[in-house]
């Protein structure tokens, strides 16, 4: 089994960075996921990887191995493409054994290893249709048979799950995730929704602006943000970030009297709270105005003004509130984030000297 | 039928018309028409046509002029058809890829669709002049003899087909280019991901996407190995011994030469037929073969 190692990788387009000075690797066997907003360079980083682009400057190893100047075919990889890529006039069998007739595999070989994946995929019944006539969930199933018919010990996907609707996305979600778990393949996946990468990922690769912002599991992703982005990012609704003033030898949020934190030097600093660790407490010194509330069934989204900074607090039961109506907000000392206003990064440091 | 339903026919028609009449006036009624003259005698001087049935008929099987001008214009489809189909294919793969002063080439390829095909004839014959004619000169460097391309029966044919096919080329190039930009790029991606090569792609993928196309140009090139012979009224008006001779150059000559009107709109009503027949052949024979998106 092969792993991916990437270092000091860059792609550049004239005097723009698509990319910019990465690296990071991924463990044999193991499911990563590249996440960032558009335009980040995820995608670019990924056909780098693949071989569809040749990289500026930096080196690509699978399994050990070099590949940076190696063409895709000599990657040992599959791919699966956003668009799916299927040959539209070419069969859902053809279209699946396609890569095993480029390498001339064996008649029977092909036979068998196209039964075992139709099966797998359950796509037996639709092998002499054409693309066509498939709907987008088959079709997508179709483009992970002939991922995985190769049965390479890498396989790239580029949002394959992007056009299909949120019930059929997150049925292939658990179904991708458990192929890969079964087959024991690498997966490199690129994907803009930060729920498809906590849903499905061993560790996510957070990129913004072609440079990584975080590399860290699920659950560190979520409960130590690297980033004020990668606390916005992660998480629905996105964290809350406070804008911070110091008065009377305290830390406060912006436009309250009331003290967040006490100890800490002056520095320029934002409080991350995410909304869910928010509760609302009649008897809290923290005061805030609501402004919309949105019911949402399992929980409410209240949109409220703490001070001059705006807030959002996920709550369960919030009957009888309205917007105009004074709340009491508080939130345990371990949910809050302190974030450098400059670079966006973690300060951490400044935490544990402080008092709640 | 309300009011309303009423104006819509009304207005359909109103819409309908002006295309109508002039495929009407122009192209429908004059078929009819030389349908009904073949029938017929010529009309000559003091001696108006008069119905003579099949005979005109019986005289175009007997007519071995026909038949050879049948033959040449065979040779001619045989020889430009193909030729000029894999010339734009390849022309247009050429200008797809990337490759710098791309418009230019495009450009370049063009031009022959553009120019007039008597200015193309006339070009050509400076080509082919013996002696001085370019290809004489490039010939005669490497000590070959001059050769009379045009005024020998067994190379006159082939000259004037070469001339066809530098024409038609780029134009059919224009109809494979658009084609090809319809194809995704992730399909090249991922035949690439797979180690399929150039060639391999082009012949499982490429080709087959582009068969609606070849399927329209090809008709339009049988077309055209019919229709057009303005070279051959510039280049060798059809000699020497009707050797580059083709069915509608002869339609013209028995027309417009020799007045014989009701031979001539028999030679058309057959040449109408063989078009009709291959038009429907070409749909019949490659529709199965095509894939439409």
């Amino acid at each position: 089994m092969s792993g991916i190692t990437v270092s000091g990788l860059s792609k550049r387009w004239g005097d723009s960075y698509a990319v910019r000075d990465v690296s990071f690797s991924v463990e044999p066997g193991s499911f990563a996921v590249l996440l960032g907003p558009s335009g980040c360079g995820k995608s670019t980083l990924l056909r780098l990887i693949s071989g569809l682009e040749s990289a500026s400057a930096g080196s690509i190893e699978i399994g050990g191995r070099d590949v940076t100047a190696r063409p895709p075919a000599e990657r040992d990889l599959a791919m699966v493409f956003q668009s799916y890529a299927l040959f539209p006039h070419l069969s859902v069998a053809e279209n699946i054994l396609f890569g095993l007739k480029v390498r001339k595999v064996p008649r029977t070989d092909q036979t068998e290893r196209l039964a075992r994946v139709a099966d797998l995929l359950g796509l037996s019944e639709l092998l002499d249709r054409r693309p066509s006539q498939l709907s987008g969930g088959q079709q997508q199933r179709v483009a992970l048979g002939r991922a995985i018919i190769a049965e390479k010990p890498i396989c790239l996907m580029d949002e394959p799950l992007s056009n299909l609707d949120a019930k059929l996305r997150h049925e292939m979600r658990v179904e991708i995730r458990a192929l890969q778990r079964k087959l024991g393949m690498t997966m490199l996946y690129v994907t803009h929704d930060q729920a498809e990468a906590m849903g499905m990922a061993d560790r996510i690769i957070l990129l913004k602006d072609g440079t990584i912002e975080q590399n860290a599991t699920p659950v560190e992703t979520y409960g130590r943000p690297a980033t004020s982005f990668a606390g916005r990012f992660i998480g629905t609704p996105p964290m809350n970030v406070l804008a911070l003033t110091w008065e009377y030898g305290g830390v406060r949020i912006k436009g309250t009297n009331t003290a967040l934190l006490n100890g800490i030097p002056k520095s320029d600093l934002t409080a991350g709270l995410r909304p869910e660790d928010i509760v609302l407490d009649e008897a809290s010194v923290h005061r805030a105005e609501v402004e919309t509330i949105e019911y949402l069934g399992a929980d409410t989204l209240i949109d409220c003004r703490l001070g001059s900074e705006r807030l959002t607090v996920r709550t369960r039961g919030a009957d009888g509130l309205s917007p105009g109506a004074e709340i009491g907000l508080t939130w345990p000392r371990a949910a809050i984030h302190l974030f450098d206003v400059g670079s966006g990064h973690r300060r951490d440091d400044l935490l544990t000297g402080a008092e709640g | 039928m309300g009011p309303l339903a009423n104006r819509t026919w009304i207005h359909a028609w109103l819409f309908l018309s002006p295309a109508m009449i002039l495929l009407i006036a122009f192209t429908h009624y004059p078929a009819a028409v030389t349908l009904f003259h073949s029938f017929f005698s010529t009309p000559r001087g003091k001696r108006p046509a008069k119905f003579v049935g099949l005979e005109n008929y019986e005289t175009l099987l007997a007519d071995t002029t026909f038949w050879k001008v049948l033959g040449n214009n065979l040779w001619y489809a045989l020889g430009t058809i193909p030729a000029s189909v894999a010339i734009a294919i390849l022309m247009a793969l050429w200008v797809d890829s990337k490759l710098k002063g791309r418009g230019f080439v495009r450009m370049a390829y063009f031009t022959p669709t553009v120019l007039p095909l008597i200015a193309v004839a006339n070009i050509w014959m400076f080509f082919y002049t013996p002696g001085f004619g370019l290809i004489d000169q490039i010939t005669g460097f490497f000590g070959f003899s001059q050769h009379n391309w045009l005024g020998d029966p067994s190379t006159a044919l082939n000259a004037v087909i070469v001339v066809a096919v530098w024409k038609e080329a780029g134009f059919f190039m224009i109809f494979y280019l658009a084609a090809l930009q319809t194809i995704p790029v992730s399909l090249r991606e991922a035949a690439a991901i797979e180690g399929a090569g150039r060639w391999y792609f082009f012949r499982r993928v490429t080709f087959p996407l582009l068969m609606p196309t070849t399927l329209f140009v090809s008709v339009n090139a049988v077309i055209n190995s019919f229709r057009l012979v303005d070279h051959i009224f510039v280049m060798t008006e059809g000699g020497p011994d009707n050797a580059s001779s083709l069915l509608l150059f002869y339609i013209y000559e028995t027309s417009f030469r020799f007045w014989d009107t009701a031979y001539a709109s028999t030679l058309t009503v057959a040449l109408l037929l063989l078009l009709f027949a291959v038009a429907i052949g070409q749909f019949l024979l490659l529709d199965k073969r095509v894939h439409y998106r």
